[in-house]
């Protein structure tokens, strides 16, 4: 109840903001704020019932018959994710209603940004692949809002949208194996697939299923080849990026991998995909980062490596590994989600975010620099942040990794030795160094803006230096969840003199020495990265975009050329020789010409039908096509008074009156028929409409003498009176059998009716 | 007399394919309309043919064998009402399309864009 | 154009197929007719007094205007499915009062009777909005 309760809420929440943003002002953002943060406290206070692996699950059928129903599934994984999601969404709302107050249409990005901690909430708790799906999306769709913030800038669009098309195409391939994994089971439910993790594994379906899922994780956890779309994102306003691109929407393929360990993971093809694309990304992120001169670029490319690093240690799969990836996952969301803020702040501040223009900003935001470079003592793995503790465990694990060993220890080191770079980097040449000539002089960032940061920095340092009382039980539940056979390590901060100890100092020390040969290192690497990645992938993606238009372009202006006679002649020809195939396969026609039954009155009126048609489609004149058209109506209406049809004869005397007045009406206007079509022309659409004559005519003829099943009106004929109290039985379906066909009907005329109102009355003279 | 009635059937769809494929604008939705005559008039056919017996009940005793099917007649009855108000919108879109542009020539709107 | 005659006979006609097209409506349930033929016959009333009077002064003689009567048309089907969904059955399933049982007098009223009503009222509304809008032009 509860957690259906609290998401409901947020989407509500989501919706309101809007609405009344501009009345609460500044106000705004600590108030909104309140939801998020209740939901931090209830499933922070769940955490003792749920260490040794209980679960919480709340169900909503929607499809039962195909075990798709909105249920949560609340456990050990879901409260460490709830906490990052919530917890730096609270911060998050207070920051952006500050960081916001000077941009237009902010009560709108409210909203969306509540939406989106709704939809990644939602993910995190989903009990049901279906519903995680669903959530799944709805971050990619708010994400696309919250990127493309920035509308009427054509670079803010082309990266929403490219964002959009690769979690949309990953969502679509998740949505795949999804379905694929529900297959063995007939359900959807977690804690079905979890009750018996290696039916899927065993199975044939595997393989596929598994391609699937991490296409959409991929995706959205950036990793390569699908990276690019995320540093392509920070054109959006900070908050989104502290809030997105740190801690949520790229964690999301974090967290599935996570999710789906139990059932998934542990074969051999997980462990190879995922330690090749994970480390590849890892080692690729750190690199690529080096160059880049935008503080929030630099950023965005080494949450990249991150997530690589993450893949990576779920690939390994080993019980340091897994370890190590929970520690890294949640010291990585505290320290990027301060870094994004402060990037932001020092945007604000000063109004660049280019490194080379920044430096000296210590005497000016003396706070600013603490908070900031505490965070990238996080980074660096320094202890006493919880940055060193992450750091040792990945070592650790690697140290113990089944294969690759030392390959893997190089990626790492070497992915470790740049963040130490970058971590001086952006400490020493922003905050101290040459002062450069700012456009306005630089100070302190507001209360709101330097909060989060602040509390997240200290939250980093609590967890870090007491981790057998804090971080150990804050992450032994999502251990446990993770990987149920292994349970989680005793964290400490001091281990000895050891290997791991060794390899840290070395990282340290390399970092150092790259960063006072920075000048050299940067040359070194741009030089690199122009003859090796010269070619930008967003670049490639965004080409292959416009291709794809121009050829689908090109193929509908082929197909659909704009003529609606040869769409309608290969309907025809196509339906004439459909029927033709079942006409004959079906039993021979009996005819029996029996002269008796034919009257001759009725003979005549047939015989005048067939004049009136064929008079309307050789004459030249338009008076003669609408008597035509009426001498068919009253024909017709013989017909079904000669054969029982009152009700149909007295409708249609009425409707072909009303349709000659109507046609006569409208005819006025028009000029006088003219020849368009040529002699050829005409015979070949002779030669079509014969084919469809002849073929309806056998098809009647087919139809008319082969009783196939007892019909329905059976039913209608037996409780007309007895049930419905009426002896027109036509009048009965259509007012009580069938009446809800009947609202349709007359629904539709109504909606004709309005068409024809607003064609005429309406347009613009 | 089915016979009779299939070379109506036939005859009228094939008119309004015939007019289908003109040009001409107006045709068009002379063609649709008896496209909508034929197809009614098949509907009524193919269900069988019964002469002189409506579907009410009047309290006879076998009357359920020999009367006609209701059931195609309510979705014919509907079905010539939705094709009035059919029939009407597509008029009124051939007179405006005529007074927005000037001709009654469908080729012409394609060339045009 | 003006013509007498088919003023006198409109103005005569008028009342005389409103009648009709109600007593048509009300005898659908056992004999011919019904919600669509009345509606039709309802609309034919006002176009004929159209024809002979102008579209203005018609308009002026409705209760309803047109695209109104439609709505209320449609309004009244849907609403016919309620009273089923009180005494909790399945919407528009019929429901049925008897007054002057067994007696010369005898009128049943139902649900579905109620419908018609407004297939009725929705038929006439647009057939009058569709021609008034021609006729207009």
């Amino acid at each position: 109840m509860t957690t259906g309760l609290f998401i409901a809420l947020l989407i509500l929440l989501a919706f309101l903001a809007p609405l009344t943003r501009k009345y609460l002002k500044n106000a705004a953002g600590w108030l909104y704020a309140l939801l998020p943060l209740t939901g931090l406290v209830y499933y922070l206070s769940l955490l003792p019932d749920i260490i040794d692996g209980q679960v919480i699950t709340e169900t909503y059928a929607w499809i039962p018959v195909y075990g798709i129903n909105f249920s949560f599934y609340v456990d050990g994984l879901s409260i460490l994710f709830s906490a990052m999601v919530l917890g730096i969404g609270t911060f998050i709302l207070i920051y952006a209603n500050k960081y916001m107050h000077t941009y237009p249409m902010r009560s709108r990005f409210m909203g969306y940004l509540i939406l989106f901690m709704a939809a990644m909430q939602g993910i995190v708790v989903s009990g049901n692949l279906i519903t995680m799906f669903v959530f799944w999306e709805l971050t990619s769709i708010s994400s696309y809002m919250l990127i493309g913030y920035h509308h009427e800038k054509p670079e803010s669009r082309t990266s929403a949208l490219q964002a959009l098309l690769i979690t949309g195409f990953g969502g679509l391939a998740l949505l795949g194996g999804f379905v694929l994994m529900g297959q063995p089971y007939g359900s959807y439910e977690l804690s079905v697939l979890f009750s018996d993790p290696d039916l899927i594994r065993s199975g044939s379906l595997y393989l596929p299923a598994l391609i699937l899922v991490l296409l959409g994780a991929f995706t959205k956890s950036a990793q390569f080849p699908f990276h690019f779309w995320l540093p392509g994102a920070m054109v959006a306003p900070s908050p989104v990026s502290a809030f997105l691109h740190s801690a949520t929407m790229v964690k999301a393929g974090v967290f599935l991998l996570l999710r789906l360990n139990p059932v998934m993971g542990g074969t051999e093809a997980w462990h190879i995909m995922l330690t090749a694309f994970g480390g590849f990304t890892m080692v690729m992120g750190a690199w690529l980062s080096i160059s880049q001169t935008d503080l929030k670029k630099i950023l965005a490319y080494t949450t990249v490596s991150a997530l690589g690093t993450m893949v990576l240690l779920i690939g390994n799969g080993t019980q340091y590994a897994i370890n190590a990836a929970i520690i890294f996952l949640l010291v990585h969301a505290m320290y990027k989600g301060t870094l994004f803020m402060m990037a932001g702040n020092i945007e604000k501040m000063t109004g660049t975010r280019d490194i080379t223009k920044l430096g000296g900003l210590y005497t000016y935001m003396p706070l600013a620099a603490f908070i900031m470079t505490a965070a990238l003592v996080s980074m660096a793995g320094i202890p006493p942040m919880l940055g060193f503790l992450g750091k040792e465990l990945m070592y650790e694990s690697k140290l113990m990794a089944p294969t690759v060993r030392y390959l893997l220890l190089a990626a790492t080191f070497f992915t470790n030795m740049v963040l130490v770079f970058l971590s001086l980097r952006l400490s020493l040449d922003v905050f101290w160094g040459k002062t450069p000539q700012y456009a306005k002089t630089p100070k302190e960032p507001y209360f709101p803006l330097l909060l989060g940061p602040a509390l997240l920095v200290m939250a980093s340092l609590l967890l870090g230096a007491l981790p057998g009382l804090l971080a150990g039980p804050f992450t032994a539940g999502a251990i446990t969840a993770t990987s149920p056979l292994h349970p989680a390590l005793k964290l400490k901060l001091w281990h000895g003199f050891n290997t791991v100890l060794l390899l840290s100092f070395l990282t340290l020390l390399a970092g150092a020495i790259l960063y006072r040969h920075k000048h050299a290192f940067i040359r070194f690497a741009e030089k690199i990265n122009l003859k090796y990645f010269a070619r930008e992938f967003s670049k490639g993606f965004y080409k292959a975009q416009n291709d794809f238009l121009v050829f689908t372009k090109l193929q509908t202006s082929r197909i659909q050329h704009g003529y609606h006679r040869f769409y309608l002649m290969t309907i025809f020809v196509v339906a004439s020789a459909l029927v033709w195939v079942v006409i004959w396969r079906a039993d021979p026609i009996m005819l029996e010409l029996n002269f008796a039954d034919m009257p001759l009155n009725l003979v005549a009126v047939l015989a005048l039908i067939i004049t009136a048609a064929l008079s309307a489609v050789v004459s030249h004149s338009r008076v003669i096509a609408l008597v035509a058209m009426g001498v068919i109506g009253f024909g017709i209406t013989i017909i079904f008074i000669a054969f029982s049809g009152v009700d149909l004869a007295i409708t249609m005397v009425m409707v072909e009156v009303l349709m000659v007045i109507l046609a006569m009406a409208v005819l006025y206007h028009l000029p006088k028929y003219t020849k368009y079509s040529d002699t050829g022309a005409r015979m070949r659409d002779g030669l079509v409409a014969a084919v469809v004559g002849v073929f309806m005519m056998v098809l009647v003829l087919q139809a008319g003498t082969s009783q196939l099943d007892i019909p329905i009106s059976e039913f209608f004929k037996d409780k007309s009176y007895s049930e419905a109290f009426g002896r027109n039985i036509v009048n009965v379906i259509l007012v009580d059998f069938r009446a809800l066909d009947t609202l349709g009907e007359i629904t539709v005329i109504a909606i004709a009716a309005i068409g024809i109102f607003s064609m005429i009355k309406l347009t613009k003279k | 007399m089915l016979f009779l009635l299939a070379v109506v059937i036939g005859v009228l769809y094939g008119s309004a394919v015939y007019l289908l494929l003109r040009r001409n604008i107006f045709k068009l939705v002379l063609g649709l309309i008896f496209l909508g005559h034929a197809t009614n008039l098949l509907l009524f056919v193919a269900s069988g043919l019964t002469s002189g017996y409506p579907a009410f009940l009047r309290n006879i005793a076998g009357e359920t064998e020999m009367m006609a099917d209701p059931l195609p007649q309510a979705l014919i009855l509907t079905a010539i009402v939705i094709g009035l108000g059919v029939t009407a919108f597509a008029l009124v879109l051939v007179y405006r399309f005529y007074s927005v542009t000037k001709t009654v020539d469908l080729d012409e709107l394609s060339e045009n864009e | 154009m003006e013509s007498v005659i088919l003023q006198i006979a409109a103005r005569h006609m008028r009342p005389l197929l409103i009648i009709l097209s109600v007593i048509v409506l009300y005898r659908g349930h056992n004999e011919p007719g019904g919600g669509f033929i009345g509606g039709l016959m309802l609309g034919a009333a006002y176009i004929l007094y159209a024809m002979a009077f102008g579209v203005g002064k018609t308009q002026n003689r409705i209760l309803f205007s047109p695209i109104n009567l439609t709505a209320l048309g449609l309004l009244i089907a849907l609403l016919s499915g309620v009273p089923a969904l009180l005494s909790g059955m399945p919407f528009m399933t019929g429901e049925w009062v008897t007054f002057f049982a067994n007696s010369a007098f005898e009128l049943k009223l139902g649900t579905p009777l109620l419908f018609d009503v407004g297939v009725f009222f929705a038929v006439a509304g647009m057939l009058m909005l569709v021609m008034f809008s021609i006729m207009e032009e």
